[in-house]
């Protein structure tokens, strides 16, 4: 019975690894790659390690070539914006359809649930011509605005408000609060956990879109990160590939980082929000 | 959909905290004013539901029956002339074929891999975490990034992985510019990117099956870790499974992101898909109103799997 533990331990261990390996590799080769000079990249000799260490060069041509820098400012302010007003509008709607009565508050959850359905990718067409017509296209606002309503957020806040015991509401009216100070000085503190949860999927979800940017930014002043890195590819250096690999490293770093140092919170926020 | 979501998550307790009874104090002479902001909390919320999703959705259902063109000042009702352009166009049956088949590659597989990767992580005691956060890496990294690391990989002369085949005498391919293999290359990006989430859902699946389960099984004579499988974890499984399929599938069928950087649907519509056809079609062609004929076919699609995944999260609550 031993032995056969161990056999098993040393499978499941193989197995594991190997999976590791397939994961793993496109993140260690593109780091090795960062590493090293054109000319131990433009081989076909296979090794990980530079012989000689390019790394300062290529990472100073990757905020050289393109603003990169900028990009990623960009990505800072639009996902700190997106997110900054999702919590502004979902929060008092979501208290307002989990504790208040109202009439048509049943129809407005279901506009709610009816707004969860529909894909963003089927109503980018007319939220462009929208933005166009409103001449807001190639601007910050445009990065924002779509997103500004999370269907979804009002959804998981009014979810765990009703959870909230009505006990906090009222001792909170008697003493005198009014509706919106108890959403912002009651209800928020309580919900911290579910916003955590809500503003990693929030901000990986949008540091990470391609799509829309694509669609809504031409001028290269606006770009984000992901639009940022594929100009790099596309520009002269794209076959620069210490630069690009550099590039591409720069741009995953900051949610890799933030994941490592808080594997738990991530990993529940979003399993439970991918659930949308 | 429930509280099933947040329960999974261990963010909201699996009982609903009772609604107190009895006196609600001072009720009758705010209530009027409680109304008042009731409406005042939810109305930006509800003004830009109208105006971001529900304004579009009418629009681009209205454009699907016109001939509108980006950047036209009129427009033409052609009745039902795009979907009617749509049924006979080869391409557009290309791309849902293409996409079908980048969904019957990605789900399984993606699935499968998400499901054993938690079982043999659950089946041990060593390196539990290492390995959980090493499969959810790929969900954190920008997937349009490292989809540029993997054409460098695939690179046809400097590539890792042309080279690593080469070093044990295979010989490599060309693989996005092959017609034979790009939609499969495509596929195991999209793998590599999707089944760590599964992951995770299965690990949460894994914790909830009662430990009792396995010591009956035991007693009923299941000694092999695949009796245990086959008695017990798969049965338990089997709603979960359905569930994370279902949703891989929703995922899988918005593949874009890859096509558009790295094949733009080439070689010869190879890995032409519905996403990237309508993309194209509306900002390339800036045949707009075909575009939004083929953001119907999507939505209708869309909304089918989506129906299916909210049943399916109902009726976890009421097992």
């Amino acid at each position: 019975m031993h032995a056969r533990n161990s056999i098993l331990g040393f499978l499941r261990h193989t197995v594991l690894a190997l999976i590791t390996v397939f994961v793993l590799t496109p993140f260690l080769w593109m780091v090795s790659t960062s590493l090293k000079p054109p000319n131990e990249i433009l081989t076909s000799e296979l090794h990980w390690w530079p012989r000689q260490f390019h790394g300062y060069q290529n990472y100073w041509d990757a905020f050289t070539t393109l603003p990169l820098g900028r990009y990623l400012l960009n990505g800072a302010i639009v996902t700190a914006a997106i997110f900054s007003l999702q919590v502004l509008i979902a929060l008092p709607a979501a208290y307002a359809l989990a504790k208040l009565k109202f009439w048509g508050r049943d129809v407005a959850f279901a506009l709610v649930l009816f707004c969860i359905l529909i894909p963003f990718h089927a109503i980018a067409v007319p939220l462009f011509i929208q933005l166009h017509m409103l001449g807001l296209l190639n601007s910050y606002a445009a990065l924002v605005l779509p997103f500004s309503m999370s269907a979804f957020g009002i959804f998981l806040m009014r979810q765990f408000f009703m959870t909230v015991p009505d006990d906090l509401v009222d001792a909170a009216r008697l003493d005198g609060m009014s509706e919106i100070g108890i959403v912002w000085r009651i209800m928020l503190p309580t919900a911290i956990p579910a916003l955590t949860a809500f503003g990693i999927f929030s901000v990986v979800s949008h540091w990470n879109d391609y799509f829309w940017p694509l669609i809504a930014i031409s001028d290269d002043k606006l770009f984000t990160p992901p639009l940022g890195v594929v100009a790099f590819r596309n520009d002269d250096a794209g076959n620069n590939y210490g630069p690009l690999m550099a590039a591409a490293t720069i741009i995953i770093a900051p949610l890799v980082i933030a994941f490592l140092l808080a594997q738990r919170r991530f990993i529940e926020g979003i399993a439970f929000t991918g659930m949308k | 959909m429930s509280d099933a979501v947040l329960q999974i998550a261990g963010i909201v307790p699996p009982q609903e905290v009772p609604a107190p009874q009895g006196l609600r104090p001072a009720a009758h002479r705010s209530d009027r004013a409680r109304i008042a902001a009731a409406y005042a909390l939810s109305a930006p919320a509800l003004l830009l539901m109208l105006v971001l999703v529900i304004a579009p959705l009418f629009t681009v259902v209205v454009l699907a029956f016109t001939d509108y063109q980006l950047g036209e000042r009129t427009l033409r009702f052609v009745g039902l002339a795009n979907f009617r352009t749509l049924a006979s166009a080869a391409v557009f049956w290309k791309a849902l074929g293409n996409t079908a088949v980048y969904v019957l590659v990605v789900v399984p597989g993606s699935v499968a891999l998400g499901l054993a990767a938690a079982m043999l992580i659950e089946g041990g005691t060593r390196l539990k975490a290492f390995y959980r956060t090493v499969m959810f890496l790929p969900i954190m990294a920008t997937l349009i990034a490292m989809a540029i690391v993997w054409e460098f990989m695939l690179h046809p002369t400097f590539g890792l992985v042309n080279l690593a085949l080469e070093a044990v005498g295979l010989r490599g391919r060309n693989w996005l510019q092959d017609g034979d293999t790009a939609l499969y290359v495509l596929a195991v990006i999209g793998i590599w990117q999707q089944f760590g989430f599964n992951m995770v859902l299965f690990l949460a699946g894994l914790l909830s099956i009662p430990r009792h389960l396995y010591e009956a099984a035991a007693i009923d004579g299941a000694r092999s870790g695949w009796d245990r499988f086959c008695l017990v974890t798969w049965p338990m499984l089997g709603p979960i499974t359905l569930f994370v399929a279902v949703i891989s599938t929703i995922r899988a069928f918005q593949i874009f992101d890859t096509v558009q950087a790295l094949t733009r649907g080439g070689p010869n519509k190879a890995t032409e898909v519905l996403l990237y056809s309508m993309y194209a079609e509306a900002f390339e062609f800036f045949r707009t109103g075909y575009a939004a004929a083929i953001a119907v076919v999507f939505i209708v699609l869309v909304t089918m799997l989506t129906l299916i995944k909210t049943n399916l999260l109902e009726r976890r609550v009421h097992y």
